[in-house]
């Protein structure tokens, strides 16, 4: 197969931070009209690369050459407007703007006067996305459309200014399926297209799918290159977490282990008639110590609010939570912090993390109880507790003191569990607790929420990925549109009985009309 | 990731410009010192000093309350309206005993606190607008209570509080260096200063980790309010008469100037008091010299208007980072 020159080369890329070499000696050629895959686990020096790549940090060695040229940039502006453009996890749009003025922002037709040609403008736009084949009325304010066509709308306003390379990073994060596949079409065009498209994602389906050739970063290294065609799934894997293949085998899907639960008698927290006016409806759940109970359903199904309700961060309209003895304050999440409930909330970055703070005061940070003396916060005390839980929860920290933003996503995550074991809580709300890190990290929290169901904690656990609630809880709670259809326990508990429920489950608003 | 690497030469140069950033406002208060120290005649002259210090001492009170609310990404305008309604008290009351004075001008500073307070912590007005209220109308309140006139206080315990000095420092100064190492102790070492970082850096954040916010807002207003009346205090006493159409005007600049300056972000999530304390003394120095230089009071402006520019500046450039 002959491919012609690399559209981008990096050779011998390294970049150290303090305490830390976050990429060591890294070389990627990246070719055009190919997609090409970039994998590895959280702190792996993906975000790194890209970050060389596209210019927000500068090499400490190495070269970057685009189109045989050697490139240096003094930041992303100067890299965008060589031809390398880099679609973030959090896309860079102006939501009320139209479609049309988004598109051709900064190039937009004129008329003279400095008066922009909106006719023209909005036919360019017309143009454009009927080539893509993105079915949406460009006149529209951009924030109207779905998150889908806002990303793919980013894609094609980059290669429309001849972007050479296209970076994605993890695109497909917060898409629904058909929106996943609408924009592999489009990358799929730019890929015939004969641009360079540099592709990040933890999903092995869509590397598989989509991809023809993929690099594995492990700790900063190179630890393969290669075309998809030639690795199978459990290659990728075994590749990625530095495993011989038959260890991921015999592993299973998730690394939940239900056996060895010992799970009480009454519940440590029982919610009842949970309700907010089109949101949830009579809603009750409850969980025993000991005991996971999963909360299944679609997006939009009420299992987020469901937790936010018993917490205290989402107001209800009516319902109680009992935890033991007593009844919740509603709407206090300090008041069932006291109660020893915490929760996990979905959006680490926007509900959790505090970034000005450090790692050692994200993780203490409610943990006034063990840490405090007459508000006095002791340092020791504060350091010993955090050592334990590095420990435990084997977060990859330089130091104690390091800014929490520093850290990948899977540590951000950890210091956010931690921050949650701290405070010795009998109830955990986990939304999401696997979102968004990679395979290792992944199978690190599953085996932890097992022991923290070992030790006798009640776990309210939600997951987008079924095998997670199916194979790690001893019950599930199904929800539709803001209903409970279902409750299983034991062997009903199966991914057939759950989608069955889905499917098929009625619940009143659906007889109601809407 | 276990052992920590020496730091490499090549991010040597990237560390020195951090720690200038980090430490500006102290390399900048060093060099208006020497610069002083060699051409201002009589610069390190005790009774200089001494008026320095006087001067700049309710500054620092009211920028170390002032801090503590931008930390929380929040703001307080009326801080000078709470010295014009403190001096007004000291006025009503201090006829019947100088700390009767002192105590009301300090309960009028708990309400005004509890006022915006309340207003940002529980209505979830904008601390801005929260606090224009009270920016407004306190004023109007004290001269209201004084009769729109200047009063004239003849009384020894609260001269001696304006105008004393201890071991020869000015009991004000004396006042502003005690209230600077309880507010660092506050934010360093207590849970309550570290609440205080967490609601500015991530208010959701700290709701969800179950801190209690409204409270922790609540009290910093509050401390924020009872700091403002204790400099309208002082600035009473020492000048011997309660002046509420002047007392503390503009004050809420000059207190914003110096925590910004100091280092600590207006997005709030991080409190640096002592660079508070040096952003005040900077601030205060640099229009004096000028001053002292000759140059023109609205030149001083011009330049102390570029320094808070440079100062933010700075911040973007460290936060964007």
């Amino acid at each position: 197969m002959t491919r012609g020159e690399p559209t981008l080369q990096a050779i011998d890329l390294t970049k150290r931070f303090p305490g830390v070499t976050a990429l060591d000696s890294v070389s990627v050629d990246i070719y055009p009209g190919e997609v090409h895959a970039l994998v590895g686990e959280n702190g792996a020096g993906k975000s790194t690369l890209i970050k060389l790549i596209n210019g927000v940090y500068g090499a400490d060695e190495g070269e970057l050459r685009l189109e045989g040229e050697p490139i240096a940039f003094s930041g992303p502006r100067q890299a965008w407007e060589a031809g390398i453009s880099t679609t973030f996890q959090e896309i860079n749009l102006e939501p009320f703007m139209t479609v049309a003025q988004n598109l051709l922002l900064g190039r937009e037709p004129m008329r003279g006067f400095g008066l922009v040609d909106v006719k023209r403008m909005n036919a360019d736009a017309a143009r454009l996305l009927r080539r893509y084949g993105i079915a949406v009325d460009e006149r529209r304010p951009l924030g109207s459309v779905g998150v889908a066509v806002q990303q793919m709308i980013a894609i094609v306003r980059a290669v429309s200014t001849d972007a050479k390379l296209v970076i994605l990073d993890e695109p497909t994060s917060s898409l629904e399926p058909n929106e996943v596949e609408q924009l592999f079409r489009v990358i799929r065009i730019l890929r015939d297209d004969g641009v360079a498209l540099l592709y990040v994602s933890h999903d092995l389906d869509e590397i598989f799918e989509l991809c023809d050739q993929v690099t594995v970063l492990r700790d900063g290294r190179r630890v393969h290159t290669g075309p998809v065609a030639n690795i199978t799934r459990l290659e990728l894997v075994a590749t990625m977490l530095g495993r011989e293949v038959q260890d991921v085998r015999s592993s299973g899907k998730t690394a939940f282990d239900i056996e060895g639960r010992r799970i009480g008698a009454e519940p440590v927290l029982a919610a009842s008639g949970l309700t907010r006016h089109r949101v949830l409806t009579d809603v009750s759940v409850d969980v025993r110590a000991g005991e996971v109970v999963g909360l299944a359903g679609l997006l939009g199904s009420g299992r987020s609010e469901t937790v936010q309700g018993i917490f205290g961060l989402m107001r209800l309209d009516d319902g109680e939570v009992r935890v033991k003895e007593s009844v919740l304050k509603q709407g206090s999440p300090a008041a069932a912090v006291s109660h020893g409930v915490g929760l996990l909330p979905e959006d680490r970055k926007a509900d959790g993390i505090v970034p000005t703070m450090s790692v050692k005061d994200n993780i203490t940070l409610a943990a006034s109880r063990s840490v405090t003396r007459w508000g006095f916060v002791s340092s020791s005390k504060a350091e010993a507790l955090v050592k334990k839980y590095i420990d435990r929860l084997q977060i990859k920290v330089a130091d104690l003191d390091q800014g929490v933003d520093e850290l990948s996503g899977g540590n951000q995550q950890k210091v956010l569990l931690a921050r949650l074991l701290c405070n010795d809580p009998d109830v955990v709300l986990l939304d999401e607790p696997t979102r968004g890190i990679d395979v290792g990290a992944k199978a690190e929290i599953q085996s932890l929420i097992d022991e923290l169901a070992k030790d006798g904690l009640a776990v309210i656990l939600i997951s987008s990925e079924l095998e997670d609630v199916i194979e790690g809880s001893n019950r599930v709670f199904v929800l539709k549109e803001g209903v409970v259809v279902g409750e299983l326990h034991g062997d009903m508990i199966s991914e057939d009985t759950v989608m069955d429920l889905i499917a098929h489950a009625a619940t009143d608003q659906s007889e109601g009309g809407q | 990731m276990t052992a920590l690497t020496s730091p490499v030469t090549s991010v040597g140069s990237e560390r020195v410009w951090r720690f200038v950033r980090e430490n500006g406002v102290y390399l900048a208060l060093a060099l208006v010192v020497v610069f002083n120290l060699i051409a201002t005649p009589n610069f390190a002259s005790l009774r200089n000093l001494q008026l320095q210090l006087v001067q700049v001492a309710p500054v620092v009170i009211v920028a170390l309350g002032m801090a503590l609310v931008i930390g929380t990404a929040g703001i307080d305008l009326s801080v000078g309206a709470v010295m014009a309604l403190a001096a007004a008290m000291v006025a009503i009351f201090v006829n019947q005993s100088p700390w009767l004075a002192v105590g009301m001008a300090l309960v009028a500073g708990v309400a005004a606190g509890l006022l915006n307070g309340s207003l940002v912590a529980f209505l979830g007005i904008q601390p801005i607008i929260a606090t224009l209220g009270l920016f407004v109308a306190g004023r109007g309140i004290a001269l209201a209570f004084t009769s729109g006139r200047l009063v004239e206080i003849f009384d020894p315990t609260l001269s001696a509080l304006g105008q004393n000095r201890l071991w020869g420092i000015p009991v004000a100064a004396l006042i502003a260096g005690a209230l600077a190492v309880i507010t660092a102790l506050l934010v360093r070492r207590t849970q309550f200063g570290r609440n205080v970082v967490a609601i500015g850096g991530n208010a959701r954040a700290a709701l969800g980790a179950g801190l209690p916010v409204r409270r922790v807002l609540l009290i910093v207003y509050v401390i924020c309010a009872v700091y403002a009346a204790l400099a309208g205090t002082l600035v009473t006493a020492r000048s011997a008469a309660a002046d509420p159409s002047f007392v503390g005007l503009l004050i809420e600049l000059s207190a914003i100037t110096a925590v910004v300056v100091g280092g600590t972000p207006l997005s709030g999530g991080k409190v640096r008091v002592l660079g508070t304390v040096a952003g005040a003394i900077l601030m205060q120095l640099v229009f004096s010299t000028l001053i002292r230089h000759d140059l023109s009071d609205s030149d001083a402006r011009m330049v102390q208007a570029a320094i808070i520019i440079g100062a933010v500046y700075f911040q973007r450039d460290r936060s964007s980072k």
